[in-house]
Parts: C-alpha cells; sequence; structure tokens
C-alpha cells in the first residue's frame, strides 16, 4: 500500500486508512480516488498533483 | 511599526539554519507586530464601547458605534498607522507557526464575541430603547459577528480538529456555518475564475455580487457536502453534515437567546446575521475584483498565483483582520498561520487597506473609478483578461477595450 502527500500542506494520503471521512474507506486504492478530488486540507492541489512518498 | 521590506532569506535564513540556529532572538529578529494581535480583540468589545458612550454621554448615537468604528475610525486609523510590509524570516515560518500564543489571540476573541451579543439581547430588550437606537444596536453586534468570521476564517484553515470546531462556533451568530465548507472547498478551488460564487467581476457592483455570492456559495456549499456524502453512501440528511451541524449551532444558540430574553430577540438576531455576513461578503468583494486565471490547454485553469488577489499592508487592518489583507500568499498556502502570512512584491497592491476600501465599495461610482483602471493596468491594458460581468461587457469593453485600455495604462505609468 502507498502514501501520497500533497506538495502545498504535506498533508498524506495512505492507502492503509483511506480517507473516510472524504468518503474513500480504509484500503481505497489512490487510483480509485476521482482526478478532481482536491486536498481535503489545504484545497487548492488536486489529487493529479500528488506525489508518491513511499510505495 | 516601522515600515520596511527586509528580505531575511539571505541574511538570517540559509546561514542560520546552516548553523543549526532556531531560536528567533539568535536570530535578532523580533515579530514587531506580536503584541499588537491582542487588539483584534477590541473588535468584539464594541459593543461595551458603545455603552461606555452613552452612560458618559446619554447620547443615543452611541448604539451606533459598532457602524461608526468599522465605516469611519478603522478607515482613519488604518491611513495613519501606515504600511508594515515586514515579512518574518522563512527559516522562523515553521517556529512562528508552533507559537501557541498566536492561537490563543484568537482563541480568546470567541468568549468576548458571545459576551457582547449576549449583553446586546439583554439591552434590546430594555423598554427605553427606541427602534432606531435598537437598529443602532443590531448593526453594532451586527459587524462583530461579521469580523468574527474572519476569525472563523483564520480557525477554518488549519488542520487542528479543536480549530475547526471553533471555526464553525464563530460562525454561529451570523448564520453561515456553511462558509467553512464553501471557503476551503469551493472559494479556493474556483477563486478568481467566472465560476467562484465569491470572487466579483469588474463592472459587478457589491449589490449585484451580494446576492449571486450569497445563493451562489450556499447552493455550492451543499453541492459539496452532497457529493460527500455521495461518496459515502450515506444520507446528507446527517448530523454529520458539516452545513447542517455548523446551522444547527446557529438554532440551538438563536433559541437558547430567545427563550431567555423573549421572542422580540428574534429580529435583533437575524438582522445583525444579515449585516455579519454581509461585513464578509463586502471584504470577499474586494479581495478577488476583476482578477482572472487563465485557461490551459487542457482545460484546466492555471494555479492561483500572488497576482490573482488583491493586497495591503496597511498595519491596522491587517492587526484587525489577521492579516486577510496578505491575502495572495493566503492563497497559496491556506493553512499558514496568519503571524507567518508574507508580503509578495509582485502582488497587486489596494490604494488602502480593507477597511478604507469596503466604504468605497458600498458607492459604485467611485469603486469603479478607482479600481477598474487598476485591473486594466494589472493587466497591461488588456482589459479582455479581466473577470468581467457579462452584465457589463459592452460598457466595460468599450470603456476600456482597445487602445483606450492601452493608452490609459501607458498614461498612468508615465
Amino acid at each position: 500500500m502507498s502514501k501520497y502527500r500533497c506538495p502545498e500542506c504535506e498533508y498524506e494520503y495512505d492507502e492503509d486508512n483511506g480517507e473516510p471521512r472524504e468518503g474513500f474507506p480504509a484500503g481505497t486504492p489512490f487510483a480509485e480516488v476521482p482526478d478532481d478530488w482536491t486536498c481535503p486540507d489545504c484545497g487548492v492541489r488536486d489529487k493529479v498533483d500528488f506525489e508518491l512518498v513511499e510505495s | 511599526m516601522e515600515a520596511s521590506t527586509v528580505e531575511p532569506t539571505g541574511r538570517y535564513g540559509d546561514e542560520a539554519l546552516a548553523a543549526g540556529v532556531t531560536d528567533q532572538e539568535a536570530l535578532g529578529w523580533r515579530d514587531g507586530k506580536r503584541y499588537a494581535w491582542l487588539l483584534g480583540l477590541l473588535v468584539p468589545m464594541i459593543p461595551f464601547g458603545a455603552l461606555q458612550w452613552h452612560m458618559i454621554t446619554g447620547s443615543d448615537i452611541a448604539w451606533w458605534f459598532g457602524p461608526i468604528v468599522i465605516f469611519v475610525i478603522f478607515p482613519l486609523v488604518d491611513m495613519i498607522a501606515g504600511i508594515d510590509g515586514s515579512n518574518p524570516p522563512s527559516s522562523l515560518i515553521e517556529w512562528l507557526e508552533n507559537d501557541k500564543y498566536y492561537r490563543w489571540c484568537t482563541f480568546l476573541f470567541l468568549p468576548i464575541q458571545f459576551a457582547s451579543l449576549i449583553w446586546v439581547c439583554w439591552m434590546w430588550t430594555r423598554p427605553y430603547m427606541d427602534t432606531v437606537d435598537k437598529v443602532g444596536l443590531a448593526a453594532t453586534v451586527g459587524m462583530v459577528s461579521g469580523i468574527a468570521i474572519a476569525c472563523a476564517h483564520e480557525l477554518g484553515h488549519k488542520k487542528e480538529k479543536l480549530e475547526r470546531w471553533l471555526s464553525k462556533i464563530a460562525l454561529a451568530p451570523s448564520m453561515y456555518g456553511h462558509f467553512y465548507i464553501e471557503h476551503n472547498r469551493g472559494h479556493h478551488v474556483r477563486v478568481s475564475t467566472p465560476e467562484d460564487p465569491a470572487s466579483a467581476r469588474m463592472g459587478e457592483s457589491f449589490y449585484a455580487f451580494w446576492p449571486r455570492t450569497v445563493g451562489g456559495s450556499l447552493k455550492s456549499a451543499w453541492h459539496l457536502e452532497s457529493a460527500r456524502f455521495k461518496r459515502l453512501k450515506k444520507s446528507k440528511w446527517s448530523i454529520k453534515n458539516d452545513i447542517l451541524n455548523a446551522w444547527l449551532m446557529s438554532v440551538v444558540l438563536f433559541a437558547v437567546l430567545t427563550a431567555i430574553f423573549g421572542w422580540m430577540t428574534l429580529p435583533l438576531l437575524l438582522l445583525q446575521a444579515v449585516i455579519g455576513f454581509s461585513m464578509l461578503e463586502v471584504v470577499n468583494y474586494l479581495e478577488h475584483y476583476g482578477l482572472m486565471r487563465r485557461k490551459g490547454e487542457d482545460g484546466r485553469y492555471e494555479r492561483c498565483q500572488p497576482e490573482h488577489s488583491w493586497n495591503s499592508n496597511n498595519t491596522w487592518s491587517n492587526v484587525m483582520l489577521y492579516h486577510l489583507q496578505r491575502h495572495s500568499d493566503h492563497h497559496a498556502h491556506p493553512t499558514r498561520r496568519y503571524q507567518s502570512l508574507r508580503h509578495i512584491d509582485d502582488a497587486p497592491q489596494l490604494p488602502t487597506g480593507y477597511a478604507g476600501m469596503i466604504v468605497l465599495a458600498v458607492f459604485p461610482p467611485f469603486w469603479y473609478k478607482v479600481m477598474d483602471k487598476r485591473c486594466v493596468e494589472h493587466y497591461d491594458g488588456d482589459v479582455t483578461r479581466c473577470n468581467i460581468s457579462p452584465r457589463a461587457r459592452k460598457r466595460i469593453l468599450k470603456r476600456w477595450g482597445g487602445d483606450a485600455g492601452v493608452s490609459t495604462a501607458k498614461q498612468e505609468a508615465a
């Protein structure tokens, strides 16, 4: 399972934990997150801007 | 406060970091505004100021103290207090962000804000208050509820749960709980595009902007939360819906105050809420007026740049609004704390602070006179790059289009 980071605010999407509040339960692969999903913390970077930090 | 534009990175930053220095004293930098932030707590005290004034002079004008402070005194103080464009050294930003003192300056706003509101409810129901006094008092506490949105704005952008909750509480008196959702996930995403209800268009008066932003922001907030619940595969009619639970706070607050002070408190609460969120919207109006991001070939808008927000370094307004006027840096780094926001040299600057600009915004002919030429100059005379109101497009293009815009901009430059 991989981790992806928002390059602006360092929010991390960890596939292990998902982001249940946003509707992505634990284990949701980042690939299943819609492309236009914005960073839940800063809002100014989209999913496609996120960087892979750990796989 | 001395005006300075120290470029700190080279002087302190790299060398100091290399030496492992993180203590601000060692770096010889002191935050000139550190204790000034406490002045922000004067705003929620304005209704008590009205009472003092009334007790000393017996004058009924005193109940209008709020609008007098915001529309007359603050713009004047703002001009007298001058400009401060200094930035904290970049190496100290992390240290500055972690200094909890600055958080307390925002937290403390809330108890005073609610004490004011409760006192105004009591005062409003006194038999000797006539209608004019009452409206004045509602406007006075409305100013507090409005500026509380600036405090809620600062808190709502943070990652910490406590601050997000406090943000919603500060929004309760203005019934603007949906702002927390719409601002962070709507406005920041679409800022300075025609799709954003909270970005004003060139040629659009504040009175035309008001219904568009109030209605549009509400609709957009609801769509955002609905989409989230759709992904969750749950009903959006839930207490976990961040719009509904925030609004519920307003309902509970108003219900409790009405139960204590009587049903006659209800018109006060509603009136001050409308005045409160209108204060926020007039600030929204000036923050991005006429500015527009370009669309790339891939259909995505260019990233929000410093050039897409109006800024001001007027010290007084900045202290009262938690550096909200360093708006370009705020849009570049929305989670950055107010004390670390930076002045950016090439970002568009307003002729005075937000305090004076909101006065201008309520008089559209003066607003256009001051701002339209600045928008056109900002785009080197090319008015077509501005975010223009469709209803005013013909008039704007006739006035600023083709050579007219270019020559005026050149004249101004010369």
